[in-house]
């Protein structure tokens, strides 16, 4: 991924050793998407869907074929692994099966990696930008030596045939399309929910290649001594709630931000915030939502005193209905939401948590 | 125990402005900070050498006025600071930057001890891949722990190291063997602030400075640009958007009334809804 494009002055692409068209004669075998299914503990990660429904365009604007990355720890796991890759679109699995892949670690999930490239040649590969594809994907496009497209937000096929990686930069205020013109494979991460989730056709099937991992557990330093799982009731599940209520600076306090939790709880929400309230410790890390935070796509999400800044935006973004509580007519959230609501959050929440509890509790009594 | 962290100088994002005409970054005049995440790798690493003695080097490729950066890093009490500074390293994207940064490691290992332990921050607020740190870490050979939470244990005779890992869905304890690079992650411990002695040396302090010659590259096709497999096709503003604000008129109503035509303007945009909050309110 290029660090800190030199945005002030965009240079023409002229004299890099990027822009010689004519890939290298080696490189030319390299053919077809492959997305890594990532199944942390036999969980499909819904990033690695969301990346079969996106694969699934760039492979047919290619004509080529779709392929989902399976390394598992047990064939049970592989399969059903597997079946969700060709539900969600895949044509082919590659699959790799070994107890040493049972957990995640960075060394055998590179070499897992890098020996299926090396031997089957993509020309994309996508990867979740979650905590195992970035650590996944740094090292395998360093072992290639190739290039790395970081956090995209948008995936498209140029007019050469080559991988187009727009992403954003300067904290969102801009966005920049970046290519890796002759390096294969052109390798990509995307966030959890920035890509919507693909149609899944039940009973879809495809073929399955399966490859050996050539490693033995005496081969890899790094043991995996325990696991802890996240306990359900403490995780947010903000990325995949179908409504968010957030606060932001505008509450004025800690106490205040019980009027979202209370409005998110008659709704069935996640509640969440801007950044400003994790560093004040009103809310915990993983309930900051925009560019350092969570992407969200809920089918409602009401912002209450959060001014808009383009970091927020941009996770808040691909959401449907954006409803912007704010007493500030001028306030940039306006910019995006689609319903505003010029008011004092602190009073209209209270208000609204009244108004749904009692609209639901007269129908659930009517109907 | 010698320890290194990497840590790059960036703009301060927080006041960044576009420009409004020619969609470039107006630099002049925006501050530059350490990048906010390194602070909690260099934190970790002073906690490291207070515990179990050694030194701490800060090292970072940039311009020449990345030596802020170090200096700020020397007043919270790092022992010695690397800049690696050449016109040659310009436009590297994350393959280009590890290549460079990981030949200056190994460099400062020559010079200055064996580093066991090599720190990055969990990503720059600029660049923000989360690359630079893995691919140091494989170009050097360096064991990897990422979005290290807590360092459990350090044994430097046996040569091991335990970490709690933040994964999908979970922490994962960790044990490896140095030599390690560790991604720190953030909001795991709170930077100290300096004392006077380290301000005073931190003024006074010489800063290693190296070109790509001194930090022993001499491949210059791997560096900047030449050694950069992507590149940037184009920079753009993003696309406002068509569809204007609903504003819900609000004068002369109570609150109440207000919510109620919120409500409403909700169940109007989003039909369904309303049902799913109806099911979710009998499954109550
Ligand atoms: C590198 C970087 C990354 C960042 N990442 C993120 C990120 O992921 N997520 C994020 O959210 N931010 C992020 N930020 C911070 C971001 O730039 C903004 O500073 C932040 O989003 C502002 O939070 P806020 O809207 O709560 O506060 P403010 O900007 O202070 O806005 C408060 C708003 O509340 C309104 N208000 C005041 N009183 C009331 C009231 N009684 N009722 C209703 N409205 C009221 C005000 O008019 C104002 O619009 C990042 C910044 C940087 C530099
Ligand atoms: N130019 C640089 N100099 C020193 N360290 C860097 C540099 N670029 C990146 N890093 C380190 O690598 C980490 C990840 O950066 P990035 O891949 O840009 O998100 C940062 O937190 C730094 O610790």
């Amino acid at each position: 991924m290029t660090d800190a494009p030199k945005a002030d002055a965009p240079k023409p692409a002229a004299g890099r050793a990027g822009t010689k068209r004519e890939l290298p004669e080696h490189f030319k075998a390299y053919r077809h998407v492959w997305v890594v299914i990532e199944c942390e503990h036999g969980i499909v990660h819904p990033v690695s869907l969301e990346l079969l429904g996106e694969g699934r365009k760039l492979a047919d604007k290619r004509g080529v074929e779709l392929a989902g990355v399976v390394l598992a720890g047990d064939p049970l796991t592989a399969a059903q692994v597997a079946a969700a890759a060709f539900e969600h679109g895949a044509d082919l699995a590659y699959v790799v099966t070994d107890p040493i892949l049972a957990h995640y670690r960075n060394e055998s999930y590179t070499r897992a990696m890098t020996d299926l490239v090396n031997t089957y040649k993509p020309e994309i590969l996508l990867l979740g930008a979650t905590n195992l594809g970035r650590d996944l994907a740094g090292s395998v496009a360093t072992t290639l030596l190739t290039g790395l497209t970081a956090d995209c937000t948008e995936l498209a096929i140029d007019d050469e045939g080559s991988l187009a990686a727009t992403r954003p930069t300067f904290g969102g205020s801009l966005l920049c399309t970046i290519m890796t013109l002759n390096y294969r494979p052109q390798m990509a991460t995307v966030r959890p929910r920035v890509m919507s989730l693909p149609e899944r056709t039940p009973g879809r099937w495809g073929r399955i290649v399966e490859h050996p991992l050539n490693l033995t557990e005496a081969d890899i330093i790094t043991k995996v001594l325990r696991f802890v799982a996240d306990r359900e009731s403490d995780k947010a599940q903000l990325a995949y709630a179908d409504i968010v209520v957030a606060g932001g600076l505008g509450l004025r306090s800690a106490e205040n931000f019980q009027l979202v939790r209370s409005l998110a709880e008659v709704l069935g929400a996640e509640y969440g915030g801007s950044r400003p309230l994790v560093q004040k410790g009103w809310i915990s890390a993983d309930r900051q939502i925009g560019q350092t935070g969570k992407t969200i796509r809920p089918k409602l999400y009401i912002a209450a005193g959060i001014s808009g800044a383009i970091q927020h935006r941009v996770g808040v973004e691909g959401a449907d209905t954006i409803v912007a509580i704010n007493t500030d007519p001028k306030a940039p959230i306006f910019e995006f939401a689609h319903l505003g609501v010029v008011a004092d959050a602190i009073e209209l929440l209270p208000a609204l948590t009244r108004a749904f509890r009692a609209h639901l509790s007269v129908n659930r009594l009517a109907g | 125990m010698h320890i290194v962290v990497c840590l790059k100088q960036v703009p301060d994002s927080a006041q960044i402005r576009v420009h409004p005409v020619t969609n470039t970054i107006m630099r002049q005049g925006v501050p530059t900070i350490i990048n906010p995440y390194d602070l909690f790798a260099l934190e970790e690493a002073l906690r490291l050498r207070d515990r179990l003695g050694g030194e701490v080097t800060v090292l970072t490729m940039g311009p020449p006025m990345a030596e802020d950066a170090l200096r700020k890093a020397l007043t919270f009490g790092a022992d010695r600071a690397v800049l690696l500074t050449d016109r040659s390293f310009a436009g590297s994207d994350t393959l280009a930057t590890s290549y460079a940064l990981s030949m200056a490691l190994a460099k400062i290992g020559e010079v200055f001890g064996p580093t066991p332990i090599v720190f990055t921050g969990k990503q720059t607020i600029d660049g923000d891949t989360a690359q630079v740190g893995p691919g140091i870490a494989k170009r050097l050979g360096l064991n990897q722990l990422t979005y290290v939470a807590r360092i459990c244990d350090l044994d430097p005779a046996a040569g091991t190291i335990s970490v709690e890992r933040r994964a999908e869905g979970g922490v994962q304890v960790l044990e490896t063997r140095m030599p390690v690079l560790i991604t720190m992650l953030e909001g795991t411990n709170e930077m100290r602030r300096g004392s006077l002695d380290d301000a005073y040396r931190a003024a006074r302090s010489q800063i290693v400075k190296w070109s790509a010659a001194d930090a022993g590259i001499t491949e210059l096709a791997k560096c900047g640009l030449k050694g950069s497999p992507t590149i940037v096709k184009k920079v753009f503003a993003p696309q406002a958007r068509a569809e204007k604000v609903q504003q819900i008129p609000t004068s002369d109503l109570s609150t109440d009334a207000l919510a109620a035509s919120v409500m409403a303007a909700i169940f109007q945009k989003q039909p369904a809804l309303e049902g799913d909050l109806l099911r979710f309110a009998a499954g109550q």
